[in-house]
């Protein structure tokens, strides 16, 4: 953008010199110098990541128990695995995940994040926002997998806090064994994610919000514009940038769940609620198909990668001041 | 969007300055009314749901088992018992659990920040060529799914002996985690003020020395925020330590945690006391780290 037209005379001023003006800083100072310094970075990714990848790759085309040598077998595993239903299963429960950790908590950390900011906080002053907001982030402070065990014990089916409340209700019959159930066990685990993330999103669009120029509502307000009316046409539209970082972000995140399935339900019951992540650390760990897990571990690379490449295109179009 | 370094308006404190505004110019606003405290009450609700469990995770890891049994998880315990805590702090040696955690975190922590200020320092103040694919390199190298490389990982480690071994792990999470890192400390350096540079150019500064005389303290604040994200991702951290610390001495919180939901489902009070147990540092560290975190999460945001 700032390139294109041809040098404004006032900003030129001050840039030219600074480059035309010191030839022998660029004579001296050759830009190679700086490669040394990427030296320890670029072995670590090199030793960690690029390897190891290219390793899971080969790995994904053999046959192999984890002892021994792997057998090459081409792309059987890839066949074997489009054949697979519970394969299938593991990338359906993705877009589940992918509704639990980045649709709905976008959705309503918004709506929070706008009644916080623009309702509560006018009305009964910042304390009372930061408290309520504090309140919705706390779950975010937990590791994962304490959430997953805090959230086993709630879902206990003999002496689990909702079933026993549920007793104490009179509603009795609406007790289940919740995480045991194929059929509650998977929107038990979404329950669990969607706690843990609305802090996250509340806390992102709140400070979203803080940017908004308060003309903007002013404005609107005068020309009688209610609440509703502020939130669709000021709040949503200028919160755009974020909703859109905050949904890629969940999203790849919800595409590598892992600690709270293995937590939680390991998989199951049957698998009911296997994802990508778990389904090929089993492969891994627990029956030993190596080929087979490094296959599907592959495949969620892959998809990981597009989003990320989309999501990483996205920043460097807005990181204006970077690019040049 | 171009975030030079941590915005100094950190999230805490914006809101008030909000209401400043709203309480002189939106007077007609102010007043709360019927509908406002119902707003209000509602919101206080759902939040106080949300903070529900560890209500229930506090009272019941302090209860003796025999009142869950006879008043249920809701009741407030009559008296402190700390039987099931302390059978649980001693059962799994959880003084080990913390110790791991807190020479893994802290030492991914530093060695990831340096790796990171390296890098970046390379792509942003030199502008090496092709710094955009670099980093691209780095990104993908954060967002890639462990679980594509961990085997390899899991193989090589035993080859050189650094399976079950905490230097192991800390090597590779301070290589995974420096990649976000370098990502975000590059668009600092890279709209760092070159008049500075200039400067100390001309008076002679190597590149090391601009480095650690002008570069270093400059970024100090975003490399605050840094070290407290990689520590506290290492904390949380779950699936590479699983694979690869399976000894019990060598265990974290959370792989000691983890690798326990399976047991001790005949005792109430026991899994409320795990909780509680690996809740209370988490809960320590966000008091203590409160501010750096918001700032934090906000600059992960937008970045």
């Amino acid at each position: 953008m700032t390139a294109v037209t041809p040098a404004p005379p006032a900003p030129a001023s001050r840039n030219t010199p600074r480059r035309t003006g010191t030839p022998r800083r660029t004579a001296r100072e050759t830009p190679l110098g700086y490669w040394i310094y990427l030296l320890p970075g670029a072995i670590g990714f090199i030793g960690i990541v690029a390897i190891p990848f290219g390793m899971n790759l080969y790995y994904s085309l053999t046959s192999w128990r984890g002892v021994g040598t792997p057998k090459f077998v081409g792309l059987d595993n890839y066949a074997r695995l489009v054949a697979d239903p519970a394969f299938w299963a593991s990338f359906l429960h993705s877009t589940a995940f992918i509704l639990a950790m980045a649709v709905i908590p976008t959705a309503l950390g918004v709506f929070l994040a706008a009644v916080l900011f623009d309702y509560i906080a006018p009305k009964f002053g910042a304390r009372a926002a930061s408290i309520l907001r504090a309140m919705f982030y706390l779950p975010q402070i937990l590791p994962i997998v304490v959430a997953g065990v805090l959230w086993k014990w709630l879902y206990q089916p003999q002496y689990g806090i909702i079933n026993t409340v549920l007793d104490g209700m009179g509603l009795g019959w609406l007790q289940q064994n919740w995480l045991g159930d194929s059929d509650t066990a998977m929107l038990a685990v979404m329950n669990v994610l969607i706690w843990l993330q609305i802090g996250y999103t509340v806390v992102v669009f709140m400070a979203g919000l803080s940017r908004v120029d308060p003309a903007l509502y002013e404005a609107a307000e005068i020309d009688g514009a209610g609440w509703f009316q502020r939130f669709w046409s000021i709040t949503v539209p200028q919160l755009r940038p974020e909703i859109a970082v905050v949904l890629i972000t969940t999203s790849v995140a919800a595409l590598k769940v892992f600690a709270p399935i293995y937590v939680l339900t390991r998989g199951g019951p049957g698998t009911s609620t296997i994802v990508p992540a778990y389904f090929s650390y089993s492969n891994f760990f627990t029956t030993t198909q190596v080929g087979y897990g490094a296959a599907v571990a592959s495949l969620l690379a892959l998809l990981v990668t597009i989003i990320a490449i989309v999501l990483l295109r996205y920043q460097t179009r807005n990181a204006e001041g970077f690019e040049k | 969007m171009t975030t030079t370094a941590p915005a100094p308006d950190t999230a805490p404190a914006s809101p008030e300055r909000h209401h400043k505004t709203a309480r002189t110019n939106r007077s007609a606003r102010s007043r709360r009314g019927i509908s406002g405290w119902t707003v209000l009450i509602l919101l206080a609700v759902a939040a106080a749901l949300m903070i529900f469990p560890f209500w229930l995770a506090l009272i019941n890891a302090f209860k003796p088992s025999t009142e869950y049994i006879a008043d249920g998880p809701i009741g407030i315990p009559t008296e402190l018992d700390f039987t099931a805590i302390i059978d649980f702090w001693i059962g799994v040696n959880f003084n080990q659990k913390l110790l791991n955690s807190v020479i893994l975190s802290g030492s991914v922590a530093l060695i990831a920040a340096s790796l990171s200020l390296l890098s970046a320092f390379a792509i942003g103040i030199g502008r090496l060529k092709g710094r955009v694919w670099i980093l691209a390199v780095f990104m993908l190298a954060f967002t890639i799914p462990q679980e594509a490389l961990v085997y390899p990982l899991f193989v090589l480690s035993r080859e050189l002996n650094l399976y079950d071994n905490l230097l192991g792990v800390t090597i590779i999470l301070a290589v995974l985690q420096s990649a976000f890192g370098t990502y975000m400390l590059a668009s600092v350096l890279g709209s760092f003020p070159m008049e500075v540079l200039e400067a100390a150019r001309l008076d002679g500064a190597s590149r090391f020395q601009i480095l650690r005389i002008i570069v270093l303290p400059l970024t100090r604040p975003t490399l605050a925020v840094l070290v407290t994200f990689f520590f506290i991702w290492t904390w949380n951290d779950f699936f590479l330590p699983l694979v690869l610390l399976p000894s019990a001495s060598n265990q974290t919180v959370s792989v000691s945690l983890g690798a326990l939901s399976g047991q001790y489902t005949s005792d109430p009070t026991a899994l409320a006391a795990a909780s509680m147990a690996g809740i209370l540092p988490a809960l320590i560290f966000f008091l203590l780290f409160q501010r750096t975190l918001m700032r934090g999460v906000n600059i992960g945001a937008i970045k």
